[in-house]
């Protein structure tokens, strides 16, 4: 992946990449490093003593019921925000892949929650589905169904579920809608010739085709489910009721910032570290073969 | 149009129509409650048509406070998010542009290593390294600064692995025809990649406004001074009060002001942004 024609200077390419690999060093690789360092110490909250005590703080954790619980939820969340995010989005797409007018309109309207920001998001839907004053949360109400996210453990999950959904509409639909225009059209017409009708068409022509987008799209909701989603939940639920709601991401910043304990934070910040890193790699590894410059 | 099946454009646009409505419904509700007095709302449940009270509302939020949880003046968070926002954006693209080029059009010892370190700030965002980094940014004295908010975010080589790709598929004859005519590389570059780059920077602008304008982790942990929040921050917390203290009218207010310059951004770029973000995780 090179080009044949090369510019030649021995301090040209230094000065033009300085700025970026000077920021990247002070504020990536200086911090990332002390996280790792961190998390084989234990400091107290005051910063006064540090011990070095090896593999402690991770076995600790993995021996922690509450952190196993929290990845457990993560795990759930991640899987019901990919899931819904893209099936919605997916059918969102295939419909408006097949309408001519106004498609630019229905595009620019779903493309809005993509500006929202993720805490406002949570606000929003904190404010349709509150117990008190939600509208939402009294006509459910209406119909028989009581709705409190505030005590109801499943129901602060499906609130934060939603909104995270909600925010990635636009994004999924927006890459649906380019993998499907990209299918030649000629593959349909000449589907459509052999008789295979609307649903036949989607499913053994337009379906497999995506599958480069589906995969790709399944990796980054679930990096968006682990960390983007962090002023969703804080808004909306607190991590609560108990920890309910509490995610990989959301623990890191109570255990640090709130209880300062801050080995068992940073030890579950290379966790998540390693799981960031796999599944990049996989992303990478998958979406470069199906490249050609 | 493949088949003639008028029954399937229809049930499209239905599709489309109810998508667009439950997509619009929680913002639209906030408009609504934004125009209403605050007993109104808290009597449940709250009307669903817009009220009067439009323009008291909305110069409450923006220029007094009320009884709100913090007597920050919005206008001036709204400032502090723009000023974010744009320095993360400019600063990224700037930077980025010149890496790229290095990276691609350039050959010397350690290419590799280069490359490889700023395609590993790609895979962690910067959620996972909060407690080290906010650690490093209050050592260089720069909690509650523009700095401090806006550094730490534009270590991430999203734009410069955009670049990168994008120059890759510049034809290699541009760069020989341009040694030809006696230009050297810094020339080559102004002239000649960085005009060709428009979209990508376009869409780019667009990714890095709205991340810059929407970031809420970081700025919540390393800045403590109510003239340093960005508009986010600040409608966060005035929910501090307890759902009946809280002037929902107020905060829905100060909500859609602050949705307005992201969604304006990725309204009036749509195009470039569409294209921009489709092409760049190819």
């Amino acid at each position: 992946m090179e080009k044949r024609v090369l510019f030649r200077s021995t301090w040209l390419p230094w000065a033009l990449l300085l700025p970026q690999l000077l920021i990247i060093g002070i504020f990536f690789f200086w911090p990332a490093a002390q996280a790792v360092l961190q998390s084989f110490q234990i400091e107290d909250a005051f910063g006064m003593s540090t011990e070095w005590v090896g593999l402690e703080n991770f076995t600790n954790l993995l021996d922690d019921p509450t952190y196993l619980n929290s990845f457990l939820r993560t795990a759930l969340f991640s899987v019901l925000v990919a899931g819904l995010g893209i099936t919605v989005s997916l059918l969102l797409a295939i419909f408006a892949d097949r309408i001519v007018r106004a498609a630019m309109l229905y595009k620019t309207l779903l493309i809005v929650p993509y500006a929202v920001a993720p805490v406002i998001a949570g606000v929003l839907w904190m404010f349709m589905f509150s117990p008190s004053l939600g509208v939402v949360a009294h006509y459910l109400g209406e119909l028989g169904y009581n709705w409190n996210h505030i005590m109801n453990e499943n129901q602060a999950m499906a609130l934060v579920v939603l909104a995270s959904v909600w925010k990635q509409i636009s994004y999924n639909f927006l890459f649906f809608l380019a993998g499907l225009q990209s299918i030649p059209k000629s593959l349909i017409e000449a589907a459509s010739i052999d008789g295979a009708g609307p649903w036949r068409r989607f499913w053994n022509i337009q379906l497999p085709l995506l599958s480069p987008t589906t995969f790709f799209l399944l990796v980054i909701n679930i990096v968006y489910a682990f960390f983007d989603t962090f002023g969703i939940i804080d808004a909306a639920t607190a991590g609560g009721p108990g920890q309910s709601t509490s995610i990989l991401v959301y623990k890191v910043y109570q255990d640090g910032f709130k209880s300062l304990d801050l080995g068992s934070s940073a030890a579950q910040s290379v966790i998540l570290m390693i799981i960031v890193v796999a599944l990049t790699v996989v992303q990478f590894r998958y979406v470069e073969k199906k490249v050609q410059y | 149009m493949v088949d003639r099946r008028p029954w399937i454009t229809v049930l499209s646009h239905l599709v489309m129509i109810v998508g667009v409505l439950i997509v619009a419904f929680p913002l639209y509700l906030a408009f609504v409650a934004s125009t209403h007095t605050a007993d109104a709302i808290v009597q449940s449940p709250m009307p669903l048509l817009p009220g009067a009270h439009l323009w008291e509302n909305y110069q409450a939020a923006l220029f007094g406070s009320g009884k709100l949880g913090s007597n920050t003046n919005v206008m001036h968070m709204m400032w502090v998010s723009f000023v974010t926002a744009m320095v993360i954006t400019v600063g990224k693209i700037a930077i980025s542009l010149l890496s790229a080029f290095a990276i691609v059009y350039f050959r010397f010892p350690f290419k590799m290593l280069c490359f490889w370190a700023i395609f590993l700030t790609l895979m962690l965002p910067v959620e996972v390294r909060i407690l080290p980094t906010y650690k490093v940014v209050a050592e260089l004295g720069m909690l509650n600064s523009y700095a401090g908010l806006t550094l730490p975010l534009i270590a991430s080589a999203t734009a410069t692995f955009l670049f990168r790709q994008f120059f890759l598929s510049v034809p290699d004859e541009l760069v020989e025809a341009a040694r030809i005519d006696g230009a050297g590389p810094m020339r080559f570059f102004k002239d000649v990649l960085v005009p060709l780059s428009k979209t990508s920077v376009a869409a780019l602008f667009v990714i890095q406004f709205i991340y810059g304008w929407n970031q809420y982790l970081w700025p919540l942990l390393m800045t403590t001074s109510e003239d340093m929040y960005p508009v986010v921050i600040g409608i966060k917390r005035m929910l501090a009060g307890g759902e009946a203290a809280v002037d929902w009218n107020i905060v829905m207010a100060t909500a859609i002001v602050a949705m307005l310059p992201p969604a304006a951004v990725v309204m009036l770029m749509q195009k470039w942004f569409v294209k921009g973000l489709v092409d760049t995780e190819k």
